[in-house]
């Protein structure tokens, strides 16, 4: 049985889809079948930052609506043979993603994979409830701001009362954050709120910290996962939140301003 | 770059400003107790005040905002407290209806 993750914030813009291509294939890439599924229906963009936008053909909504069977709509990985990309349709509603048939779909995935990260769209509407209903796990991607915060208070919320668990009784959503833009200069300055006051608000299991990084729109414009440029600090951090989430115990990095030395801090603009 | 004494003021003079981190984390910390409250407010609680604003009705003429319905909840205990205001001449009044 795959463990079904949710890549939530209730936020746009935050990381969702960074982190939802990024924790795949680092998943992947630690020897886990991994499928990565886009719910973004109208907004396709996880098949960009995962560089296969020329390969798709078929798409989610064309499996739910048996169109297509899911082995055609399955794009793999060109990098990671255990990774596989489900697009969503770019022309068709949210409504299309109907709970039976997005269920039938995770189910069938749950047959040969381990992991199933669901991208979620922004949002509390109709996709981002689709996106979150099957989930076993929920990572909360949230950035160092106020309307940030309050929404994934709020996202927190609703795993808590309407996802599937909630509703059957079962074991509730394991739920972990990932605080990303960070910036610890501006922490520093007291002009961001740190990890701590962060934590102080949204007091889950968190899984790191991912610092604000050149590295992630380089990656996305060319649509590979920040987690393959193992030089930058972005992916490093997100190699660390697939270590932390498989269970292994590392420390917290990327929280203070790096060291200058005497000529920076001399010269420092 | 500055000169050195300007940096030299700029380091040890100037009381440390204090940036807004903290601001947003005390209006956080009002709002997100404020949304949690709201969420677990049980969902039959404005059916509830609308059926007693309905009885109360039948002797006494209120308007809604006379009746308050709050909710509280913590480690124990649930409590429903209920506050109607009866107009000051209400015995006087015949019943509606």
């Amino acid at each position: 049985m795959a463990r079904i993750i949710v890549v939530t914030s209730g936020k746009g813009g935050v990381g969702k889809t960074t982190t939802s291509a990024a924790v795949s294939m680092g998943l992947a890439m630690r020897g886990h079948r991994t499928a990565v599924i886009d719910f973004d229906v109208g907004l396709r963009n996880l098949d960009l930052i995962m560089g296969c936008e020329r390969r798709v053909v078929y798409d989610f909504v064309n499996v739910i609506n048996e169109e297509a069977n899911l082995n055609q709509a399955l794009i793999k990985d060109k990098r990671c043979d255990n990774l596989y990309i489900l697009p969503t349709s770019q022309t068709r509603e949210k409504i299309a993603l109907t709970k039976d048939g997005v269920g039938r779909v995770i189910e069938e995935l749950s047959r040969s994979f381990d992991y199933i990260i669901c991208d979620s769209p922004a949002g509390i509407e109709h996709g981002a409830m689709m996106a979150m209903y099957y989930a076993d796990d929920a990572f909360i991607v949230v950035n160092p701001e106020i309307s940030s915060v309050r929404d994934s208070d709020r996202m927190l919320g609703i795993l808590a009362s309407k996802s599937r668990r909630a509703i059957t009784s079962s074991a509730p959503i394991r739920e972990y954050l990932l605080i990303t833009r960070y910036d610890p200069e501006r922490v520093k300055k007291t002009e961001m709120m740190s990890v701590d006051d962060v934590q102080d608000i949204i007091s889950i299991e968190l899984l790191g910290i991912v610092p604000e990084s050149k590295s992630v729109l380089n990656a996305s414009n060319s649509g590979m996962p920040v987690v393959l440029d193992r030089d930058s600090e972005a992916g490093q951090a997100y190699i660390d939140v697939v270590k932390r989430y498989l269970g292994e115990r590392i420390p917290h990095r990327f929280t203070d301003v790096p060291k200058k030395g005497i000529f920076g801090r001399l010269f420092r603009e | 770059m500055a000169s050195l004494l300007e940096r030299f003021r700029m380091s040890y003079s100037t009381p440390p400003q204090k940036g807004s981190a903290l601001v947003a984390k005390e209006r956080l910390q009002i709002l997100v107790a404020h949304d949690r409250a709201e969420r677990n407010r049980p969902p039959y609680l404005p059916k509830l005040q609308k059926d007693i604003l309905d009885v109360v009705r039948k002797y006494v003429n209120v308007d809604l905002d006379s009746i308050q319905v709050t909710y509280e909840q913590n480690d124990q205990q649930e409590i429903l407290e209920l506050n109607i205001i009866l107009p000051e001449s209400s015995h006087h009044r015949n019943p509606v209806r």
